[in-house]
């Protein structure tokens, strides 16, 4: 406290009266003069220089000026020790009472200016918070992988377990343990693409059902699987076909499965894909694999055909053509040779079975209309729908 | 695919009054029969009759002669009175004004008037129009005009009514012409399952409707009377000595001669009509009579010209070497399992007439001077036709129905049919010889559970429901024991052979639609594995780590091994071929996802991205030999653990892997600074990434691989629970030589890595690590090694010379220079040390230190920096 060690020692005394005047004998620089008047002065002048101050720099002033150890209070009140006995209480009172209201005025000018000086500051460091934020963009997976995941969470939901197998695949697991005669025009090189040389016994599956032979023949029955996957086909591409797409396949093995179990597993997977009131269709059909074999098709889901079989379809609508029904894909009850080249006893154990294209699911759903959108591997493609479909 | 016009369906079953195509079609979708397009009438709006009433022939400048007439076309249609300005020619009444340039028929002629607002074949919309100076109110009409082809008796110009295309029709003006001649009649063209054969034709197609809708329907085989045969006709001998599958190639063949038949007999109009709705070009009225009765009753036939068939007709496989000229005016060299009509003119069986089922040879075809005729009708081995049709690319009307199978019954009845139909309308006499040989097999009877039906379908089908299905789809039913029924297909259904057939047919003709929904339980299954869970989380990494998921295709050509820089003996070049692959020159499998990765990464800077950042999950294979042959076990039950072996063991090592390819700024010009490029550090933090998605870590070791820059390449090794490390992938900054042979942004980097291997390297278990509250202290290490010292060594040295309280070891600085001397570098890491037991004393992390400094320079000979 250099101003306090500096400051000179009080004059012990130095009279004390309310109201007296400045003695002129006594009068000099180091002794402070302690009356009603000065001490009224020197508040009045505090309390003018607190509410004057335009910022807390300026405060910060007013407090040394006013109430630092040279201020006219300070010297004052360092000078009561001084006074004489009697004296002392009411000058402590007037200083002190007078000082109080300084500090009080102080602090209260000190936090008013500081609020205005943050809320300037912080003004002051407004930005404009529509800037472009994409440091890097976020990536995106593809819409077929995620419509995947949510067919497999369907079956997953519903007890059943995800089954895969490889892409290029024997030929009796393709074909013959389908029950699909050696003569069966599928198997031609127009439609399946084969793995060299001639008669190899390979190919590239051109459904996910060698999956259901090797889990039945690996796991046995009851087995409730689904088969999602990539399979081949030997089609030029074009807006509608592709030599690669994806499939899922469905099989339920047990003891007492009937088709009424095949349609009531459509409708809710069906009302999973599409939502609302499923309504679904067998139309008989012919499967080398399936007896009985069926057409599924599902109640359009995109124009008022969807409200029910009594409602008519838009004529122009985009998903059906105007038939209300959507084609899915083949069904039917697994036929007892199937059964029976996976080693599960036909007299046993009976199912059913569907497959289904993922491509077409995604073109009906979300409005794909060329197939080459998918495959090519074109960012956009994905990038439209980031992780969500 | 059959092709049925409803006025022909309507023959054998009863259509309610005003059936449109698109109903019909609809009910037969009900029973599994397919709609494939409805071909809806061809003419529409007001086309009549009308009377020519004057006949003015009127020479023109050019040379023509048009004829400008005045047609009642009944009143509905008739201009009362003729404009003043532009008057008809003769007396004025009643008719319209038409200009026409044939001249085949008179004034008085009953003829076709298409008026204005008529819409003829080809969209060809009629308007009144000013020609040759007359308003010219329609047009009569030709045969050709109406797309009913060429007048069948040669006469040239337009449709005279009770002549050509209309003979034995007669009107009165202004009726209306197209119902008159037919042009209304709609066709609905059906999509027919291989199982259905006998659906190609209108007798099987008009049972599945009766079916469908419990319309009365009548056999047309019922309707055909074959009298007994006063002896066997023209010989012939069934010679099958090469059978396929223990099958003969042809089980009955009838012959049937009819003689003194006028060859210039004409096809009766209805006729002709019925065979080109049906899809088939009308030909003469031999050919015509066999396809319509083939259409008709769904049995091929063929007509031989009776004169230049020299006795025996012989059956057999071809021979070596021998040769057809087929109809098609095409030598064929025939195969041994082709099935062959000959017949014996320069020696038995030595001249080929045909292929059985498929074609007819040039020899004995009939022609415009035939009278007489030998007409075949026969039952050929499904497989046998199937074979040959394929073999020499020769779909025919007949061999789509025998691939199929059709009724071994047909055979007497369908020749019958033809040669009545040929007598008359052609005259002659029907032979009253029979040649029949061979015989029919008859279906075995299948033992029918009563409740099986309701076993597969979930309906409980009342007795009455099940018998009375399979009695109406011509099946023989007798009640057996126990609550069975002994069920004899009928001839026209070899697909019905087991019980499961039989359910198909009580569930379609009771109804599909009747079944109920009724989601089973499944017992409850283990939810995703491992892999598939581990898969997706790969899968979502990358996508947050700013990379798009794409697909590629699998096929690649021989090019992209060079392109990639394999090496003459990398194993990446053993792919698997393809047979009959979709491109020339793509007749490979890919080996590695980057060989179709890179090409997507052109493609899409192709399609103006400037920068790649892509990935793929997707399947790699390796041939395991080019001559390497998967056995095809019998399917008739399960084969045997050592036969699945073999089955499998010849598949190709398939390998789900994943990979990436990164290149160019990282993300868009941005006020917040210039985008840091994609490079080498970020594929090593992909991969690094994908690991801990999967729960697993990788060791980074720098290599030199192809398509890597050599001094850019790391190999991504996975360690597996026993501890073993194994290399599961590599990452780098792409050659500079592929950089620009894809055209990709400078100092693109990729990954690939076996995905399945990460996943399993994974724990399946995370033990847990206690989390220690004791006090943390950071101590800072720079070393300075040499250049080629790789930091995992110096951090490694780190780790295990600190120990236990070791709690993470960051380099955070890599520096060279001058001060630290020519080919070293400096490493600067940040340790920090913390114990599970109490807080460190200086003492213990000064001797920390100690350890710290001694590993690393033991290890890797590094020295702490002063």
């Amino acid at each position: 406290m250099a101003g306090g060690d500096s400051a000179p020692a009080p004059t012990p005394s130095c009279p004390w009266t309310k109201a007296i005047p400045v003695s002129e004998s006594s009068s000099t620089p180091d002794m402070p003069v302690i009356d009603d008047a000065t001490i009224t002065v020197a508040i009045d002048a505090a309390l003018a220089a607190i509410a004057a101050a335009p910022d807390t720099a300026a405060l910060k002033q007013v407090r040394i000026e006013h109430v630092g150890d040279h201020s006219v209070l300070t010297a004052a009140n360092r000078a009561i020790k001084d006074l004489p006995k009697d004296q002392k209480a009411a000058a402590g009172k007037l200083i002190g009472q007078g000082k109080g209201r300084v500090q009080k005025e102080l602090a209260a000018r000190q936090n008013e200016l500081a609020a205005a000086e943050e809320e300037a500051a912080l003004a002051a460091e407004t930005v404009d918070v529509t800037l472009p934020t994409d440091l890097r963009s976020r990536g995106a997976t593809h819409p077929l992988t995620t419509l995947q995941d949510r067919i497999n969470d369907f079956f997953v939901g519903i007890g059943w377990e995800i089954a895969e197998g490889p892409e290029i695949e024997s030929a009796w697991l393709n074909f013959d343990a389908l029950n699909a005669d050696a003569e069966h025009p599928s198997r031609s090189l127009q439609d399946t693409l084969y793995v060299a040389p001639e008669n190899s016994g390979m190919l590239l599956r051109t459904q996910t059902s060698p999956v259901q032979i090797r889990a039945m023949i690996e796991r046995g029955a009851p087995l409730y699987i689904a088969c999602p996957g990539t399979v081949y086909r030997a089609d030029e591409i074009d807006a509608t076909h592709s030599p690669m797409f994806h499939q899922v396949e469905g099989l339920a093995i047990d003891k007492d499965l009937t088709m009424a179990n095949l349609v009531g597993t459509l409708d809710a997977f069906a009302a999973h894909l599409f939502g609302g009131q499923p309504i679904t269709r067998l139309r008989p059909n012919h499967f080398p694999f399936t007896e009985p074999s069926a057409e599924m098709d599902f109640r359009c889901f995109n124009c008022d055909a969807r409200l029910g079989v009594e409602h008519d379809a838009d004529p122009n609508c985009r998903v059906c053509g105007g038939t209300g029904w959507i084609e899915m894909g083949g069904c039917g009850m697994v036929h007892p040779s199937v059964l029976r080249a996976a080693g599960v006893d036909p007299e046993e154990y009976q199912g059913f079975a569907f497959g289904l294209g993922i491509e077409r699911l995604l073109m009906l759903r979300n409005g794909v209309s060329d197939m080459r959108d998918m495959v090519e591997g074109d960012v956009r493609f994905s990038q439209h729908y980031g992780t969500e479909i | 695919m059959p092709r049925i016009p409803l006025t022909w369906l309507a023959e054998h079953v009863t259509l309610p009054e005003g059936s449109s195509a698109l109903q019909v079609a609809t009910d037969l979708a009900r029973v599994g029969l397919e709609e494939e397009s409805i071909h809806g009438a061809q003419v529409t709006g007001p086309l009549v009759v009308g009377r020519v009433l004057e006949l003015v022939k009127e020479p023109q400048k050019n040379g023509k002669t048009i004829n400008w007439v005045r047609v009642d076309v009944g009143p509905e249609h008739n201009e009362d009175a003729d404009n003043p300005k532009d008057p008809q020619p003769g007396t004025e009444r009643p008719s319209r004004g038409i200009i026409c340039g044939a001249h085949n028929f008179v004034a008085g002629d009953l003829v076709v008037v298409s008026l204005p607002g008529t819409v003829l074949p080809g969209d060809f919309a009629i308007a009144a129009r000013k020609t040759y100076g007359h308003t010219s109110d329609g047009m009569i009409c030709s045969g050709d005009e109406l797309d009913l082809g060429p007048d069948p008796t040669g006469e040239d110009g337009i449709i005279v009514l009770g002549r050509g295309h209309a003979e034995g029709l007669s009107a009165e003006p202004g009726d209306d012409a197209i119902a008159l001649l037919g042009l209304a009649d709609e066709v609905v063209e059906i999509n027919v399952t291989p199982d259905r054969g006998y659906c190609f034709s209108m007798r099987g197609v008009a049972r599945e409707y009766s079916h469908a809708t419990g319309a009365a329907y009548t056999d047309p085989v019922t309707t055909v009377q074959t009298p007994s045969a006063s002896g066997a006709g023209i010989g012939v001998q069934l010679r099958d000595d090469a059978p396929i599958r223990g099958g003969a190639g042809c089980t009955r063949f009838v012959a049937l001669e009819v003689h003194g038949v006028d060859p210039t007999a004409q096809t009766p109009r209805w006729m002709a009509r019925r065979l080109t709705q049906a899809g088939m070009r009308p030909i003469s009225l031999i050919v015509d009579v066999t396809n319509y009765v083939m259409l008709d009753l769904g049995q091929p036939l063929h007509a031989y010209d009776a004169q230049k068939v020299v006795a025996p007709i012989v059956v057999r496989r071809a021979r070596s070497g021998e040769k057809l000229t087929t109809l098609d005016d095409v030598t064929r060299t025939l195969d041994v399992e082709d099935l062959l009509i000959t017949d014996s003119d320069g020696g038995d069986g030595a001249r080929v007439l045909g292929v059985a089922g498929v074609m007819g040879g040039e020899s004995t075809e009939v022609s415009e001077t035939t009278t007489s005729i030998v007409l075949e009708a026969a039952t050929f081995q499904p497989i046998t036709v199937a074979r040959s049709a394929r073999r020499h690319r020769l779909p025919s009307e007949a061999s789509k129905r025998f691939e199929r199978g059709v009724d071994p019954h047909l055979p007497l009845v369908a020749a019958r049919r033809a040669a009545e139909l040929i007598a008359r309308f052609g005259g002659g006499e029907i032979d009253s010889r029979v040649t029949d040989e061979g015989e029919v097999t008859e279906p075995a009877p299948v033992t029918f559970p009563l409740g099986d039906a309701e076993r597969v379908v979930g309906i409980a089908y009342t007795p009455e429901q099940v018998r009375g299905s399979l009695e109406m789809i011509g099946c023989t039913v007798r009640t057996g024991s126990d609550d069975t029924l002994e069920v004899t297909p009928p001839s026209w259904r070899p697909d019905l052979t087991i019980r499961e057939d039989l359910v198909e047919e009580i569930a379609r003709l009771v109804g599909y639609d009747t079944i109920p929904s009724v989601l089973p339980t499944a017992p409850g299954g283990r939810g995703l594995t491992v892999a598939q869970r581990a898969r997706r989380s790969a899968n979502r990494a990358l996508a947050e780590a700013g990379l798009t998921e794409v697909a590629s295709s699998p096929f690649v050509g021989e090019g992209i091994f060079d392109r990639l820089r394999y090496s003459a003996d990398d194993a990446r070049r053993g792919a698997v071929r393809l047979l009959n692959p979709l491109a020339d020159d793509e007749p490979l499998m890919r080996t590695e996802l980057l060989q179709s990765l890179l090409p997507v990464a052109r493609r899409n800077l192709g399609r103006g991205e400037e920068s790649v950042a892509i990935f793929q999950l997707g399947a790699t294979s390796l041939s395991r030999g080019a001559d390497v042959r998967s056995p095809i076990p019998s399917a008739a039950g399960r084969p045997t653990d050592a036969e699945l072996e073999e089955v499998l063991a010849a598949l190709p090592i398939q390998t789900r892997v994943l990979a990436a390819v990164v290149g160019g700024p990282s993300g868009p010009d941005s006020w917040q600074g210039e985008p840091a490029p994609w490079g080498w550090a970020d594929v090593f933090d992909l991969a690094r990434r994908v690991a801990a998605a999967v729960g697993s870590t990788l060791e980074v070791r720098r290599t030199e691989r192809a398509p890597f820059h050599p001094g850019r390449a790391g190999e991504l090794r996975s360690t597996s629970a026993d501890g073993t490390s194994a290399i599961i992938g590599y990452a780098g900054e792409l050659h500079p030589a592929v950089v620009k042979d894809f055209a990709l942004p400078a100092r693109t980097s990729a990954l690939e890595l076996d995905l399945e291997a990460l996943i399993a390297s994974a724990p399946s278990v995370v033990p847990a690590v206690p989390v220690s509250t004791y006090p943390l202290a950071k101590e800072d290490f720079a070393f300075v090694v040499e250049e080629s010292v790789p930091a995992s060594a110096v951090e490694a040295a780190i780790v295990v010379g600190i120990g236990d309280l070791a709690e993470d070891v960051h380099l955070f600085d890599v520096f060279t220079g001058e001060q630290i001397g020519e080919g070293k570098k400096s490493l600067a890491f940040s340790v920090r040390l913390r114990s599970t037991e109490a807080t460190l004393t200086s003492e213990q992390i000064g001797a920390a230190r100690a350890r710290c400094i001694a590993a690393v320079e033991t290890a890797v000979g590094g020295v702490l920096r002063a």
